[in-house]
């Protein structure tokens, strides 16, 4: 089953502005890329440009990157009210 | 500024057992929760065991959405081609009150918040409270959007990544070798067929933990529990253990290919995946919880850095229910005392380290320090599977004795100093 997949069986909610923003100096700079092995949710990747890039419409809300990120790059909040993933399950 | 007497923020277990403590006592109680409701953010491996809390929260349970009682405790050393199972089953896990129960947050948390809301609480879903408001250094209040709310005590019960206890100033900065990652599938599998295939009564559960090559030498484990109609089966990784981990490779690849092991398909085969997720976990241990008050303000649960990874159990929302439960009492206090400073509210610190909560914190201080160890998740699983390999293995050859088999392995394996240094940091916990 492909993480997509996986992601597609998930309720979401998704706002139109990003909960996580990314310091593009930082990550110029990043030779691990600790963000997109960490992700569980395969989010990170990087753009024709390099350019890392989060795609946080998916995202699963464990905070893991910001964490992971020892750099410091990976600014994280909680979505907005009534935004973001929706476990039935958990 | 509309004011209420006691905000908490997050209706997760430690934010409602809080509220349902509080919710008869007089005091306005608002609890802002930031999910659709009440557990829609939450999630756990999981099991809950009961009997730690049952002194502290008594009556709720007879009614209460948990899954099976676990009855089966399994243990699985996996090597790469091969596993050893070691099973354990106890009459007394199958009496009444039943130990402990595997449970989905999702169902638990909500019929929960609807206990508060009937004993007089409010459960507000839909508000991420953004900030604190503060008068002098006081915690006095939240601000959610553009609504501020104040209150004479503000309890942080916001989870794991608690912005709360960072805004007030009571924690350092999170570092990846204080948290672990646990990803899960839950699979839908209809009761009698789980039954059937874990060897199960009814309403009896099984809760399995896998270490060694599922984890590719990351330092954790993987996980299954047996609920009603579906079984949760996921990984728990250490984010230092993993930054560290090379070659390289995306974490989410690591569920698919432990579902691909023989001795999983057939456990999970037939079933259909029904939702995915992840949290993280505290493994920082007692040496690095924040501070858990200040003026006007409480910290309980994850949001205290109160978990605790003691190898065959995994423990967490004991500790939220019953933290949240001892910060209601020393709220109580508070307001009879018409004092909720920092030195009236350090009651509920006391009320902790006098609980078994913080005792068994101290007791397992040194966990993290063993887990580090990466032997634990990769020699150490393998050779007890190559072992077993070895005396099972029948071929054209002559068969060398057993003692022999087994003491030529082990001498190699574990009498060197190595291994000596292992069993004497093991000694720790």
């Amino acid at each position: 089953m492909k993480i997509t997949e996986k992601l597609a069986l998930d309720a979401f909610k998704n706002d139109k502005e990003t909960h996580i923003l990314l310091d593009q100096k930082i990550c110029h700079t990043c030779k691990e890329r600790f963000c997109i092995y960490s992700c569980p949710a395969n989010l990170y990747s990087l753009n024709e440009k390099g350019e890392m890039v989060v795609e946080f419409a998916g995202c699963l809300e464990c905070g893991t990157c910001m964490i992971a990120c020892i750099y410091g790059s990976v600014k994280w909040k909680y979505p907005r009210s009534e935004y973001g993933v929706q476990y039935r399950f958990g | 500024m509309e004011k209420v007497d006691v905000i908490i923020v997050g209706g997760g277990l430690a934010g409602l057992s809080c509220a349902y403590e509080l919710a008869d006592s007089g005091m306005t109680v608002l609890v802002l929760e930031r999910g659709d409701f009440s557990g829609s953010k939450n999630v756990t491996g999981g099991r809950i065991y009961l009997r730690p809390i049952l002194p502290y929260l008594p009556d709720i349970w007879e009614q209460a959405p948990l899954e099976r009682h676990v009855t089966k405790e399994v243990f699985t050393a996996m090597g790469k081609t091969n596993s050893t199972t070691f099973e354990f089953y106890s009459e007394r896990f199958n009496q009444e009150p039943y130990p402990s129960y595997t449970i989905l947050r999702a169902k638990f948390d909500r019929w929960f918040a609807d206990l508060v809301t009937e004993k007089g609480g409010f459960v507000i879903p839909q508000k991420t409270v953004d900030d604190l408001i503060r008068e002098n250094g006081k915690v006095i209040g939240v601000k959610s959007g553009d609504e501020e709310i104040g209150a004479d005590c503000v309890v942080a019960a916001d989870g794991i990544l608690s912005f709360l206890t960072e805004k007030a100033g009571l924690r350092k900065p999170f570092q990846p070798q204080h948290f672990a990652l646990g990803f899960k599938e839950v699979i839908q599998l209809d009761s009698k067929t789980i039954e059937d295939r874990f060897r199960l009564s009814e309403n009896e559960g099984a809760a399995q933990l896998f270490f060694g090559a599922l984890t590719r030498g990351i330092m954790g484990g993987g996980f299954l529990y047996t609920n009603k109609d579906s079984l949760s089966l996921g990984l728990v990784v250490g984010l230092h253990s993993l930054n560290r981990k090379e070659p390289r490779e995306e974490i989410y690849k690591l569920l698919d290919q432990f579902k691909e092991r023989p001795e999983i398909k057939i456990l999970v085969k037939g079933g259909e995946v029904v939702e995915y997720s992840a949290h993280l976990i505290t493994e920082g241990g007692i040496n690095n919880m924040p501070r858990l008050y200040t003026d006007g303000m409480l910290v309980v649960g994850d949001a205290a850095g109160l978990g605790l990874n003691m190898l065959a159990t995994v423990r967490g929302m004991e500790y939220a229910i019953v933290s949240g439960v001892l910060a209601a009492r020393a709220i109580k206090g508070a307001k009879e005392r018409n004092d909720f400073s920092a030195s009236s509210l350090v009651e509920y610190e006391k009320l902790l380290n006098d609980s078994f909560i913080l005792k068994e914190m101290n007791t397992f201080k040194n966990t993290l320090a063993v887990l580090e160890n990466e032997r634990l998740f990769t020699k150490y699983p393998q050779v007890i599977c190559d072992l077993f390999e070895k005396v099972m293995w029948v071929d054209e050859n002559p068969k060398e004795g057993i003692y022999k088999t087994k003491m030529a392995e082990l001498k190699k394996h574990f009498f060197n100093i190595e291994t000596f240094k292992d069993w004497l940091m093991f000694r720790k916990i």
